[in-house]
């Protein structure tokens, strides 16, 4: 075929890519956090004993679990300004992204929470805790500590899932690489560095939960 | 009102269509050592658990130092008091627990101070210090840097009744703590018991171990089918059980006078 790679142009351009995935990195940590509040609550919603906070995290990550995420996507940013909901195309991402994310992490924390040993929470409470508080210092730590890896899994994935924003024209990583592209026809280039890029970025952040892990791991 | 420190009065406690408490009525004094035995199912753990309302109850009253415990009366009506009412009160007593129920992410020493700092609202230093009296007394100082993994059932039981004795309680409520420890390791944490008992501790306990109970106690309460049996003096309950059903569960129990 003789097709001569050359990347001068993906490099010349390299600097819009860095910044499309600093800006994915960004949304990706905003909607985490986020999500991660979310998910918190709705585990603890889940995990009671009363039926209307149950039924109504239940209901929401079952909605949120079996949508998929580009019509979520697309759900937020054309059909809520319908509804009178103003986003600008970044925000509408980062709403998607962690109504999403939160469903995910609910699932974890929830698995979490059920795993712990029922008497932990108690000695809490035997010392005088209130709920809240044997919650705060006892069982989410414990809890956040088991279920680490299963967090990272999710973490990457969610990281991942910012590529999707390209289709709102959220300028990350993948819109850049889709402009590149168009624009100078280097299409093996363009695609291997971004991919190149992702794979980088989402070993660096495996490599990093892994040392917050053996950081807050319990000593065995 | 009398002067008991703890007050146990016609006490029911139903778990879904079984009654587990029938009525229980029980007095303990500043001082004193209960021990409660009797097979299994008989109600003895849920007793305990009414007395710190880790167990919400149906009928009847808990009262320490006069004060009731979990429910107020409104119009004739109980009415259970507020979650925050209810913390404090738990902290009116001490708990350790068959299972140990360290929290795992802490160290001995954290384990002691968490209560103390967060509940007690003490300094971090004056913390250390009661911390390290307790874990000293318990025989754990020289382990206060260990996490719980990294010590014996033994070493964490010891560790459990120093947090929940440093945070000065009136009443100490120990359920079952030498059931989960292999036998070598029993004596460890009895010692520490006979230790406190000796020293005044107040103490409801459940138990299996019939000599320790034998050694240790003011009183012992034998429970059969969620009610009080009998009661008495260990001397008589051991030796001169009044009821056949004491005397058959003595008599199959590994205790020799
Ligand atoms: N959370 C619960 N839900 C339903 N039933 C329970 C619960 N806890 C205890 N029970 C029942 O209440 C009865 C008394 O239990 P309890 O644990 O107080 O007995 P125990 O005297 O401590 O027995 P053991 O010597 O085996 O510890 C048992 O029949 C038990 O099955
Ligand atoms: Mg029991």
């Amino acid at each position: 075929m003789g097709y001569q790679l050359n990347f001068d142009a993906v490099w010349r351009n390299f600097d819009l890519l860095l910044s499309g995935l600093g800006l994915g990195l960004a949304l990706a940590v905003v909607s985490i956090f986020l999500g991660s509040l979310i998910g918190l609550v709705a585990a603890f919603a889940m995990v009671s004993k009363n039926r209307l906070w149950r039924g109504l995290a239940v209901g929401y990550v079952t909605a949120i679990r079996n949508t998929p995420i580009l019509v979520l996507i697309f759900f937020t940013f054309f059909a809520l300004p319908q509804f009178g909901v103003r986003f600008d195309k970044i925000e509408s991402f980062v709403f998607t992204l962690t109504v999403y994310a939160g469903a995910y992490l609910t699932e974890v924390f929830r698995g979490g929470l059920m795993a712990l040993p029922r008497g932990l929470r108690e000695a809490g409470l035997a010392l005088g805790m209130t709920e809240w508080r044997a919650n705060l210092w006892v069982v989410i730590p414990v809890m956040i500590r088991n279920v680490l890896p299963a967090l990272s899994n999710n973490f990457i994935s969610l990281f991942k899932d910012t590529s999707l924003a390209a289709a709102i024209a959220v300028p990350e990583l993948t819109f850049y690489a889709r402009q590149i592209n168009v624009n100078t026809f280097r299409v093996i280039e363009t695609w291997m560095v971004a991919s190149l890029m992702y794979v980088a970025a989402c070993y660096l952040i495996a490599a990093a939960l892994r040392r917050l892990e053996r950081r807050l791991a319990i000593p065995r | 009102m009398a002067e008991h420190l703890l007050v146990i009065e016609n006490l029911h406690k139903t778990f879904g269509a079984t009654e587990v408490l029938r009525g229980v009525d029980l007095n303990v004094d500043s001082g004193d050592v209960v021990s409660i035995i009797g097979s299994s199912g008989s109600g003895k753990t849920t007793l305990l658990r009414c007395v710190n309302m880790l167990e919400d109850y149906h009928e009847g009253r808990v009262l320490i130092d006069g004060e009731e415990i979990g429910y107020t009366r409104h119009d004739g009506k109980r009415v259970r008091l507020p979650n925050s009412t209810i913390a404090r009160q738990r902290a009116l007593t001490g708990m350790a627990f068959q299972t140990f129920n360290l929290f795992p992410h802490l160290t001995a020493l954290k384990n002691v101070t968490l209560g103390l700092v967060k509940v007690r609202g003490l300094a971090k230093d004056e913390a250390v210090g009661i911390a390290r009296r307790w874990l000293d007394r318990v025989g754990m100082l020289d382990r206060q840097d260990h996490y719980p993994s990294q010590l014996s059932g033994g070493q964490q039981q010891r560790v459990a009744i120093a947090r929940a004795i440093a945070m000065n309680p009136k009443l100490m409520l120990f359920d079952e703590v030498t059931s989960a420890l292999d036998p070598e390791l029993v004596n460890e944490v009895l010692n520490v018991i006979r230790d406190l008992a000796r020293d005044g501790m107040t103490m409801l306990l459940v138990t299996h171990e019939m000599r320790f109970a034998y050694d240790v106690s003011t009183t012992v309460i034998f429970m059969h089918e969620g009610r009080i049996h009998e009661a008495g003096p260990p001397s008589e309950v051991f030796i001169r059980p009044r009821t056949p059903r004491l005397a058959e569960f003595i008599q199959n129990s590994s205790f020799r006078a």
